[in-house]
């Protein structure tokens, strides 16, 4: 059976407001289980809005010029010697450059160790029935098709408003979220990036609250007078 | 065989006999970082493993890089030598490399960040690459930082390039890469062997230092598979120089891993990505 479960509309939702001042270059919903990808011009800051609450962003980013290079989880957390995003992180690429820079944070964590979900590994963690809900890197390959990439540039990605601790003996996992609705991320682009979300569709674990709803992506030119 | 004199002159080359005759003087010279051919004439054949099965003898230079594609079932055991090698891993299927390494999936599938005995190194395609069926180096291992960069090492020890001693992990993976017809597009994050992070309570990434002179780990190829290491300094490594040291590396056709493997029933997450890579293989009629 193929699982559609999300939410489009509802009275808790807060779609809130770009986080700093700026002219708005983009203003895009993206639905439950959809994803979106853009590019991101230096200097400009990209909005998150966690619209319904503990709504996972599945987030890679690569240098618009050069897509090879890409966000790296393993050379940003090295840098920041620090196993989770906060307000200030900068994300770095694999040759450890600045791609973009957290410059606003409304949840306590963000994650860059739990990966993005896959058809494939939805068969591993909740068995074989669950082979044909809808993923992540599904929406990765898609998104990533538009601009010429393929699994091979598939990484660890980011997930706004996703929780995964560790543990002592190194158990970790996804647990329930710590964002609710209308709580934001803002991103500044350090260089021109290509960014792809992925509205994650996972309905087996609580990174979405089993429960998809939408993120809403708001990029501001802080240069430019709104 | 004679020591190694190191690059240079040793005798007149003017001529073709006398250049050909110096070029060939200088093979038979033993070093300490080198393949060893056949494998079974490995002077370092591990104890217990029938030389004759050995595929793949080799002690990799600190910093240095090796690449091998391996057959289903051979089991490979990388050794620090001295206790200051970092053994930076990915694998890659040789039969699809797209399907490769694949860290979150190979820290949240079990449950467990922490590299040990029995880890399953799973690919973004619910797939078991290789298995971790050995570790003598007491968990002294990471999948959280992966390898350094090119600008990380200029500005930490002036110089990162592969030809220079203080190499950046990156730049040593992008050359095992190529050698095996892949490109930088194809390094996703690396797991490291032999030097150990932990995550604090909170959040900060702690060195938990090396499994001493000696330590070891084995992985079993459970596909075709195209292993790329890079033997360089951890990223988060305290010493105050670039810390590197030989890194052996023996492999020798054994077997994948089956359900009478503790590793295969360990969790049921375990058990179905290696139903996975068995009906995988099945299909293309690999055993
Ligand atoms: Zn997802």
């Amino acid at each position: 059976m193929t699982v559609t479960w999300a939410t489009h509309e509802a009275d808790y939702f807060d779609r809130s407001t770009a986080y700093l001042p700026g002219a708005t270059v983009l203003d895009h919903e993206i639905a439950p289980r959809e994803g979106w990808s853009g590019v991101v011009r230096a200097g400009h800051v990209l909005t998150l809005v966690d619209v319904g609450g503990n709504q996972s962003g599945d987030c890679l980013i690569y240098d618009a010029a050069d897509h090879e290079v890409r966000y790296s989880a393993q050379a940003t957390l090295v840098a920041q010697r620090h196993a989770y995003l906060v307000d200030g992180s900068v994300l770095l690429s694999n040759e450890g450059d600045p791609l973009m820079t957290i410059v606003g944070n409304e949840v306590d964590r963000q994650d860059t160790i739990g990966g993005a979900c896959s058809k494939e590994s939805n068969t591993l963690r909740y068995g074989h029935h669950t082979l044909f809900h809808h993923a992540c890197r599904e929406n990765f390959l898609l998104e990533g098709a538009k601009h010429g990439l393929g699994p091979r540039d598939l990484v660890s990605n980011i997930n706004w408003f996703m929780n995964v601790p560790v543990e002592a003996d190194g158990t970790l996992g996804i647990v329930d979220g710590m964002s609710a609705p209308g709580k934001r991320v803002a991103l500044r682009a350090e260089r021109d990036v290509l960014v792809v979300l992925s509205n994650c569709p996972q309905v087996n674990n609580p990174c979405n609250d089993f429960n998809p709803t939408p993120l809403r992506v708001i990029v501001t030119d802080p240069a430019v007078e709104a | 065989m004679t020591d190694d004199r190191g690059a240079g002159r040793r005798s007149s080359t003017a001529t073709l006999d006398q250049a050909r005759d110096d070029a060939r003087g200088r093979a038979d010279t033993a070093v300490e970082a080198m393949p060893y051919l056949p494998p079974s004439a490995s002077p370092y054949a591990p104890a217990g493993v029938d030389p004759s099965t050995l595929v793949w003898a080799e002690t990799v230079a600190g910093p240095g890089y090796s690449h091998m594609t391996v057959a289903r079932g051979t089991r490979i055991r990388l050794e620090d030598v001295a206790g200051d090698a970092c053994a930076h891993v990915v694998v890659l299927s040789a039969l699809n490399p797209g399907e490769r390494l694949n860290v979150a999936d190979t820290q949240k599938i079990p449950w467990q960040a922490y590299l040990g005995a029995g880890h399953p190194l799973l690919s973004g395609d619910g797939r078991v690459l290789a298995t971790v069926v050995a570790d003598a180096a007491g968990g002294h291992h990471d999948a959280f930082c992966g390898v350094t960069t090119l600008a990380g090492n200029i500005e930490r020890y002036g110089a990162g390039a592969a030809h220079t001693a203080t190499a950046a992990g990156r730049e040593l993976l992008v050359l095992a890469a190529a050698k095996e017809g892949l490109t930088p597009r194809d390094l996703p994050p690396s797991v490291s062997f032999f030097k150990g992070v932990r995550v604090a309570a909170d959040g900060a990434l702690e060195w938990t230092g090396d499994g001493g002179a000696g330590a070891s780990v084995d992985l079993v190829a459970e596909m075709p598979l195209t292993v790329l290491v890079a033997n360089a300094a951890h990223p988060l490594d305290p010493a105050e120089g670039y810390r590197t040291g030989p890194l052996r590396v023996h492999a020798w056709a054994a077997a994948a891993s089956s359900p009478s493997d503790p590793w295969w029933t360990a969790t049921p997450e375990r058990t179905r990505a290696y139903l996975n890579t068995d009906q995988h293989l099945l299909a293309r009629g690999i055993r």
